[in-house]
């Protein structure tokens, strides 16, 4: 007999993310209660490692699909097997991580599996034999719980918010071999290949964020290159204060993050940005440096564990969330850190 | 060329969102146009400028919504349409879903349907998705570039944003598209714009109109609740010098095990 719980595991090029290890694991505390085991879903082109993988990180079956049509992720092959898979099954509860892709994929199985999806939730429970979900609603400042009145109830989990089960190297499996749902000739999308890497900054799943705003380009005493009009040396200006946030992020093997502020003015790309209008992060150690904490960036970064802001202004919004905070020019102040903890952390 | 593009009305996103009596509050904070979707009101504008052709303002919600529409009017939409109708209170993202398929293919012959990336009420960011799989159309999230759109072959190229880059696909069309931030910066509505919004008249269609029944609600949302406060002790770290100050917060970081 199938398992009641699934869970697909997002792949990339024979690479799983991360977060599809913590749906696993979310789906693996779903089991206790609801009984069985969970299924492991691999949808890939030469992704039998991952397929190895999710059986030692505890999947009690994996359904493997193995095809070229699969290789690259693409809405309409993806949502057909998902679907013929449940169809056929009848799986109670799937459950996906909460990536581009696992969203989507849930969103349009929805609709072909005539169910509701409950994207991005921070906490699952169960009642009357049915899942409950948290899900943060209106950026953060509200929590809704939620429940599907049908099945299969299709689930995405917030990356970072429920744990990573232990990688037990001794378990493994024989993958259930499943073919695809359509042929090459009938999928409407072509992939034509990646224009831009997304430049190594992979903010959702960083343990450390270090983070800048306008305040960056306040640095009065550094003089920048002649030649250069007010508005690009202030942007000057900014790269520098970047550079010692960028350097500290580096030290604690964390990510650089950024306000709007500084995303508008063009002292860093977007793919920077933290809060409402840019990523959603929760770090276990946020430090936001020259960032005065609107509301809005708020709403991106409020579920950090830990928060430190150093900023001159000791009425700045940003110190009513913080942990510790620092009244003073992050220009001395984020070096100085950088240092300490370069000193303590043997770096 | 024949262009949709998909709003919603939320709250504004600096407004102080609480729950009082199990009910969603916001004060006297204004309702404004979902800010994703002005960037799709924007790409929306730029395809029809570049290839000619017309753009309509879709908003599935209460009377209400017509303010957000006559944003979208104000920016440059053509026309307008609101979709409203008791029997919508309470309807999940499926449910709207193929309410804007159903008004999508009432209104025929529709090349292109621009969404935002997500509502910032509800921040499901499924809705494109799903309003695609409804119309059996392909769905094209999160697209920061379009990098061709050719009306007469049918065919749109893009780059969407995932999470390990620039992803180039291709597709036919009729589309959905939804845009990221880097599709370009929405522009103000004009003086001309914002007089011709506030004399529109806006039609609005009912459940009956569309041919349809209101399609029924998968999801319920049992229970809304406040976030907990956190209680936090704000330490302001002080010293006689950054080394001093920095090496205060460094101990107390570390001895917070987070690292
Ligand atoms: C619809 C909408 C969506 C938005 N989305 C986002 C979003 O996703 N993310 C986001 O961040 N914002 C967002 N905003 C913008 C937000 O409202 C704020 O404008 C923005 O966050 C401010 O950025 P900041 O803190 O860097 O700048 P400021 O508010 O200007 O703050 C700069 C801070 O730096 C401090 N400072 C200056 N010099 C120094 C120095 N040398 N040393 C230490 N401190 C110094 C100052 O005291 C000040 O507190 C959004 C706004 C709207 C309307
Ligand atoms: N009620 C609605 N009426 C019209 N468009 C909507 C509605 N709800 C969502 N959308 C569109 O779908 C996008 C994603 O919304 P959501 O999936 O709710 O986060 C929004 O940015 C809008 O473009």
């Amino acid at each position: 007999m199938s398992n009641k719980i699934w869970v697909f595991i997002d792949q990339f090029k024979g690479h799983a993310h991360l977060a599809s290890w913590e749906a696993l694991g979310a789906g693996h505390k779903l089991a206790e209660k609801l009984g069985g085991g969970v299924t492991a879903l691999v949808f890939g082109a030469q992704a039998k490692d991952v397929a190895a993988e999710a059986f030692q990180y505890g999947a009690a079956e994996v359904l493997y699909a193995d095809d070229p049509t699969l290789a690259d992720y693409r809405a309409e092959p993806y949502t057909a097997l998902l679907v013929k898979l449940a169809k056929e099954q009848s799986p109670e509860v799937v459950l996906l991580p909460t990536t581009t892709r696992g969203r989507e994929l849930a969103a349009m199985a929805a609709i072909d599996l005539n169910t509701g999806v409950m994207p991005d939730v921070t906490a699952l429970d169960v009642e009357n034999g049915r899942v409950v979900v948290t899900r943060p609603v209106y950026a953060g400042k509200l929590l809704a719980k939620a429940v599907c009145e049908t099945n299969p109830q299709l689930v995405t989990t917030r990356i970072r918010a429920f744990p990573k089960p232990e990688l037990n190297a001794s378990l493994s499996g024989t993958p259930v071999a499943v073919g695809p749902a359509m042929d090459e000739s009938a999928i409407p999308t072509k992939v034509a290949g990646y224009s831009q890497a997304a430049g190594g900054v992979s903010l959702t799943d960083a343990g450390v964020i270090v983070s800048g705003g306008r305040g960056v380009s306040n640095n009065p005493a550094l003089t920048p290159p002649a030649g250069l009009d007010e508005k690009q040396a202030e942007v000057w200006r900014a790269q520098e204060g970047f550079k010692l946030v960028g350097e500290l992020a580096g030290v604690l093997g964390g990510a650089m993050g950024a306000s709007r502020a500084a995303v508008d003015a063009g002292y860093i790309p977007y793919e920077h940005q933290v809060g409402q209008t840019g990523k959603v992060v929760s770090p276990d150690l946020y430090i936001a440096c020259g960032i005065s904490g609107a509301i809005q960036h708020q709403a991106g970064m409020r579920s950090s564990k830990l928060i430190v802001a150093i900023n001159k202004d000791p009425e700045a919004p940003i110190f009513r969330m913080a942990r510790y905070g620092v009244v003073g020019d992050l220009f001395s102040i984020v070096p100085a850190l950088s240092e300490a903890f370069r000193k303590r952390l043997g770096k | 060329m024949k262009i949709v593009v998909c709003v919603k009305q939320v709250p504004d996103s600096a407004a102080k969102v609480v729950v009082e009596n199990g009910q969603v509050t916001w004060g006297d904070a204004p309702l404004v146009i979902n800010p994703w979707d002005e960037f799709a009101v924007e790409a929306a504008l730029v395809q029809k400028e570049t290839h000619g052709g017309e753009v309509t303002v879709v908003s599935v919600g209460g009377e209400s919504s017509k303010e957000a529409l006559k944003h979208a009017l104000a920016m440059g939409c053509g026309e307008a349409l609101l979709i409203s109708d008791p029997a919508l209170a309470g309807v999940d993202s499926q449910a709207v879903a193929r309410v804007l398929a159903a008004a999508i293919k009432k209104m025929g012959d529709v090349d292109l349907v621009f969404f935002g990336r997500q509502a910032i009420d509800g921040d499901m960011a499924v809705t494109a998705a799903q309003t695609g799989r409804a119309l059996n159309w392909p769905a094209l999230t999160l697209v920061s570039v379009i990098s061709n759109l050719d009306p007469g072959a049918g065919a749109i190229r893009v780059e969407r944003s995932t999470e390990e880059g620039r992803q180039i696909v291709e597709a036919k069309l009729p589309a959905i598209v939804s845009v990221v931030k880097d599709i370009g910066e929405p522009r103000y509505p004009s003086f001309m714009g914002i007089r011709k919004a506030s004399r529109a008249t806006i039609p609005t269609w009912a459940m009956a109109d569309l041919g349809i029944g209101a399609p029924a609600a998968a999801v319920k949302w049992p229970e809304l609740l406040n976030v907990p406060v956190r209680e936090i002790q704000t330490e302001i770290i002080s010293g006689d010098s950054p080394a001093e100050i920095a090496d205060k917060l460094a101990e107390k970081i570390l001895a917070e095990k987070v690292l």
